[in-house]
């Protein structure tokens, strides 16, 4: 047993697991977002804001914006400890990366109800 | 003539390692990797190999051969050489001890960490554990298994993470202990590897298949302890 204490959920199996099911998640929001765009190639302000006002379509790009969130961290946390060694720069790494995440997550929301 | 490229490192005298060459008669024969071997070090005897068996039975003799991994003695030059160029480096990711031999020990650490043996806490029958001939089948596979390293020092999550991540090599062997019916420890051994290192940081790259030399499927193995570990968890 190798101890982690800075990846997504403390688990192997369940980091794997949420990489499975986030990425059906993305990508059916992709399919669904070409699919939109291809629909209305004359996409216009109203059509867009028209389309983010329905509670499901917020809740579809939530429930995105978190699979995008567990997704990167789970693979980004490997990618770090893959390939950098030294234990401050890459904890430092892993501190700025779920930050981000954070902010990014908190900034979404905001776009998403506060229009 | 066959011109033989070495991977040359005795840190005892030299300050780096370099690559020497050698040029080899075959008379036109084609003979076996490790037979070159034996013509080089008739030439130069300070050149260091491992080898054992000569048949592919010991897995002593791993190495890089034109950039793949495969055991000397069961590699036809046919199969690996083309315009007479044979280049010959340790296995990678290892570190080297001298020229062509490398220290094995964290492979075998990682192989000591699976437990590599039977465990059963019920009382023992008068004379053995018996198993049906379809729970043996279940044994094929996996227990061929010569641990010449070829394949977990051709993949990159071992490279990078030797000390946490268990190697094709030592998952198959993880596995040939979980699907053995005599074994009743599958869950510590899976408790033990559920972490996202032992297992998990295989990527499925597969080159761990590509070079085995007994044509084993360390990848397989591996998906079946995930579904284990899903069965377990879930
Ligand atoms: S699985 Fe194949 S390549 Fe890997 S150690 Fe065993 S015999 Fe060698
Ligand atoms: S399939 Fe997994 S174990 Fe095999 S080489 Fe790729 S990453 Fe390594
Ligand atoms: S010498 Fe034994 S496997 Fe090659």
């Amino acid at each position: 047993m190798v101890t982690n204490v800075t990846n997504f959920s403390r688990s192997g199996l369940s980091d794997w697991l949420i990489q499975q099911v986030s990425a059906v998640i993305l990508a059916l929001y992709t399919l669904f977002m070409v699919g939109y765009f291809l629909l209305h190639p004359e996409l216009d302000y109203i059509a867009w804001h028209g389309l983010f006002s329905h509670t499901w379509m917020r809740i579809f790009s939530l429930l995105a914006f978190i699979a995008l969130s567990a997704h990167a961290w789970v693979g980004l946390w490997t990618v770090i400890t893959d390939y950098i060694k030294p234990t401050r720069i890459r904890f430092g790494a892993q501190v700025v990366l779920i930050v981000a995440i954070f902010v990014f997550l908190v900034w979404a929301i905001q776009i998403l109800w506060g229009a | 003539m066959l011109q033989v490229s070495i991977y040359r490192y005795n840190p005892e005298t030299d300050s780096a390692p370099y690559m020497q060459e050698f040029q080899v008669d075959t008379q036109g024969r084609d003979v076996m990797v490790l037979n070159v071997l034996e013509l080089i070090k008739q030439q130069d005897s300070s050149m260091a190999y491992r080898r054992s068996c000569r048949e592919g039975v010991c897995g002593s003799d791993g190495m890089n051969i034109n950039g793949t991994n495969g055991l000397a003695c069961i590699t036809p030059l046919s199969a690996v050489v083309k315009n007479d160029k044979l280049t010959l480096r340790p296995l990678p990711g290892l570190p080297v001890v001298r020229d062509l031999v490398v220290d094995m020990g964290i492979f075998y650490k990682q192989y000591e960490r699976i437990q590599p043996y039977l465990q059963n806490d019920t009382t023992p029958p008068a004379i053995e554990r018996l198993q049906s001939p379809e729970e043996r089948d279940k044994l094929d596979g996996l227990y061929e298994c010569i641990l010449c390293a070829c394949c977990s020092t051709s993949c990159p999550s071992f490279w990078w993470n030797p000390d946490k991540f268990v190697g094709p090599a030592g998952l198959l062997q993880a596995y040939r202990f979980l699907a053995d019916s005599r074994d009743t420890a599958a869950r510590e051994r899976l408790a033990e590897l559920e972490d996202p290192f032992s297992v998990f940081r295989c990527r499925g790259i597969m080159n761990c298949v590509a070079v085995c030399p007994k044509g084993l499927n360390p990848t397989r193995a591996i998906g079946k302890i995930r579904e284990l570990l899903m069965e377990n968890a879930t």
